[in-house]
């Protein structure tokens, strides 16, 4: 088991043909991910990687039954090609693509929302199911199948984390790097519940970093909902007060978002808190040997 | 990307968000013309920099005469203006604006940005306008009234209202206040702001509201379709170094440790900062190679660390992925013939391709490239290579 995708997963991608899509789809499809096939406006009837290239999410949708869309078009056109996933019926569009405005985020979001579809990212690796699917930029061969399950805000601390919970023996079950942008779409909050309930996933490690309150949340949440062991690491702890102009991100947030708020919020929720990003293999190892 | 208060003063009057006369001035006599241009009897001299609290720590002037102008604006050009929002070392100011001296009835605050756990815009308002609104929402944070602002409705009656009445306005004000924050959400909007923020947005003695403070900063990726904004950015404003590293890929800030970090990645930058205390040492720098890590980048990646004369040691540390850490390896080894590297470097490989990787430092044998086994043994041999105890 896993939480959102897995083998049979059938994935299309958008922004295929492009240099980034060509090259990680490629990746994808030797990971063993069941790519179906994938969108360009324009070279709709060719084929690439062996997969055909149709001109709409709807015709791909509808001649080869995908579920998820990997989505590596440039930041200009995202909203545009979520939103057309979203109308085409995808249940899933994991977003890649760097850069992409916020406002146009923020419209992308709200529209798949009402049409039921939810997202990764942007800005983010994706999404793999340790040795079945892999759905983003990752090194593959990190993720050794397991029963730990990540969330992670940032990257390269995604394939850090696995990389310790590996050598500590253990896998993972499902990674998902969840991005750091303003506006991103399945967060702790949403993915806890889904780890809570997959029968595989033993343990959950989760990555945060300064900045917003979701971190906050999730230790809310976790307090009232997880009974699996969550280990943590937030990145960001000695990272100096930006220079700010104005006001108003501290009104809002009420809190400011420092690593110190959230890792009390996080140990207060009964969370193993760790203060060295070295120390996440450990404690999970920790956790899971009680 | 921050702009300055003259400039999103531009920005306001073309969206009908009131503001007074003013005009920006690079040098004293430049001052003097526009405070004549302007006329009245009564002006202010106001440092631009990209930073708030610029009124007490004396950077915006009351002018009674030419004069009094003339002083100021000598006094203000060319000082160093600290603030509690410059950091300590303070900003230079190259300009200042000269604006009609305003008729002050009631100070109140109002700002504009991006709610994330609504996942839509708020506006905020308060009545505690003036100077330290930051106070107000630690202490007494029911004198903030809130709205979040569907954009797929835009800016209704309603949400103005809200305020309005939030802020306890006499009810033949309130068309008044809405047409305003109405004006104001447009200029948010259209130009894909990050924040804006009116403090104080005045009551002036003849029942008029006017926004006598400007701050606006805007999504850096959406630049790309307001280049009229684009055109405002002021290099003067940012750290050179940081924006050489830009024009390259990376992502540098500088700080205030010796031991200089290179490393993939933000998330794993900074917590490559966080080891670095944790083992008692201080980072010198965040620096965020990017993906590629190839021999160029790193190169620049070294000369950017380099000028910081702090820096005792450097602690390379890169999770190889896609990009494998054997190549990485030879990257580091061509960088260092790129630039030259005196002090000690920690290199910490992991992931892909590890063990080659140490094999070909090692037999490169270059006398100030240690390899280190891990995360914590790469930390702990940087900290101790900055004082000198490796
Ligand atoms: N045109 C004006 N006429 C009269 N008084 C003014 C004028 N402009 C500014 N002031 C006064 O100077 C104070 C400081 O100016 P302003 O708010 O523009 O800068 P600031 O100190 O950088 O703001 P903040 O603290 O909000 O970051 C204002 O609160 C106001 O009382
Ligand atoms: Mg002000």
């Amino acid at each position: 088991m896993s939480i959102l995708v897995n083998k049979d997963t059938k994935v299309i991608v958008q922004g295929f043909t492009g240099k980034e899509g060509t090259f990680h789809a490629s990746q994808c499809i030797d990971y063993g991910t069941k790519i179906v096939g994938g969108v360009t406006p324009g070279k709709g009837g060719q084929e690439h990687l062996g997969r055909p290239v149709f001109n709409t999410v709807a015709e791909a949708v509808e001649t080869t039954g995908a579920t998820v869309s990997m989505i590596f078009v440039p930041p200009a056109f995202v909203a545009d090609a979520v939103m057309e996933a979203a109308e085409a019926g995808i249940e899933l569009a994991v977003i890649i693509t760097e850069g992409a405005p916020v406002r146009d985020m923020m419209y992308a979001k709200m529209y798949a929302t009402k049409k039921g579809m939810s997202t990764i990212g942007p800005n983010c690796p994706g999404i793999i199911t340790a040795e079945e699917c892999k759905i983003g930029i990752m090194p593959g061969m990190i993720f050794k199948k397991g029963n730990v399950g990540l969330i992670s805000k940032s990257g390269t601390l995604t394939y850090e984390a696995s990389h310790q919970v590996v050598q500590e023996g253990f896998g993972i079950t499902t990674a998902v790097g969840i991005g750091g942008d303003p506006i991103i779409g399945l967060s702790y909050k949403q993915l806890l519940p889904m780890f809570e309930a997959d029968p595989e996933t033993e343990a959950i490690v989760m990555i945060g970093e300064i900045g917003g309150d979701l971190e906050i949340q999730a230790a809310a949440y976790i307090k009232e909902n997880i009974s699996k062991p969550v280990v943590a690491f937030i990145a960001g702890q000695t990272a100096p007060k930006g220079k700010r102009m104005g006001h108003a991100g501290a009104i809002i947030s009420g809190g400011s978002g420092t690593a110190a708020e959230k890792m009390a919020a996080l140990e207060a929720a009964g969370v193993k808190v760790v203060v060295s990003p070295a120390e996440i293999g450990k404690a999970v190892k920790e956790v899971l040997s009680k | 990307m921050n702009i300055h208060e003259y400039q999103a003063k531009e920005i306001f009057r073309k969206y009908n968000v009131p503001v007074p006369q003013g005009r920006v001035a690079f040098t004293v006599d430049e001052a003097v013309e526009a405070a004549k241009e302007l006329g009245g009897k009564l002006w202010v001299v106001k440092a631009q920099i990209h930073a708030g609290g610029r009124g007490l720590g004396g950077g915006v002037k009351l002018a009674k005469s030419i004069d009094e102008v003339r002083e100021w604006a000598d006094k203000i050009l060319g000082m160093t203006l600290v603030t509690h929002q410059t950091g300590p070392e303070g900003k230079v100011v190259h300009k200042v604006y000269i604006e009609e001296g305003a008729d002050i009835a009631k100070e109140y605050y109002l700002g504009m940005l991006l709610d994330r756990a609504a996942e839509m815009p708020v506006m905020m308002a308060s009545t505690e306008g003036g100077m330290e609104i930051e106070k107000v929402a630690a202490e007494t944070p029911e004198k903030i009234v809130k709205v979040n602002i569907d954009p797929t409705i835009g800016f209704q009656g309603f949400h103005g209202r809200k305020l309005a009445f939030g802020l306890g306005l006499p009810k033949e004000e309130v068309g008044t206040f809405i047409k305003f924050a109405s004006a104001l959400y447009n200029a948010y909007m259209d130009n894909d702001a990050e924040m804006v923020e009116i403090n104080p947005l005045i009551k002036t003695g003849d029942g008029k509201f006017l926004a006598l403070d400007a701050k606006m900063g805007f999504d850096d990726n959406a630049l790309y379709r307001h280049p009229d904004i684009s055109e405002m950015r002021d290099l003067e404003e940012e750290e050179p170094t940081e924006l050489e590293a830009k024009a390259h890929g990376l992502s540098y800030i500088k700080l205030d440790g010796n031991v200089g970090c290179m490393v993939n990645g933000a998330g794993l930058a900074m917590a490559t900062m966080d080891i670095i205390k944790h083992e008692g040492g201080e980072p010198a720098n965040f620096l965020d190679v990017g993906g590629g890590a190839n021999p160029e980048t790193v190169a620049k990646g070294f000369e950017i660390i380099l000028k910081d004369p702090n820096v005792k040691a450097i602690f390379v540390n890169i999770f190889g992925g896609i990009v494998r850490c054997d190549r990485v390896a030879n990257g580091i080894l061509e960088a260092t013939k790129i630039t030259d590297v005196t002090v000690p470097v920690i290199v910490r490989l992991d992931g892909t391709n590890a063990e080659e990787a140490a094999e070909i430092l090692r037999n490169a044998n270059i006398e100030n490239i240690i390899a280190a086994e891990n995360l914590s043994d790469g930390a702990r041999k940087a900290v101790a290579a900055a004082k000198g105890e490796l």
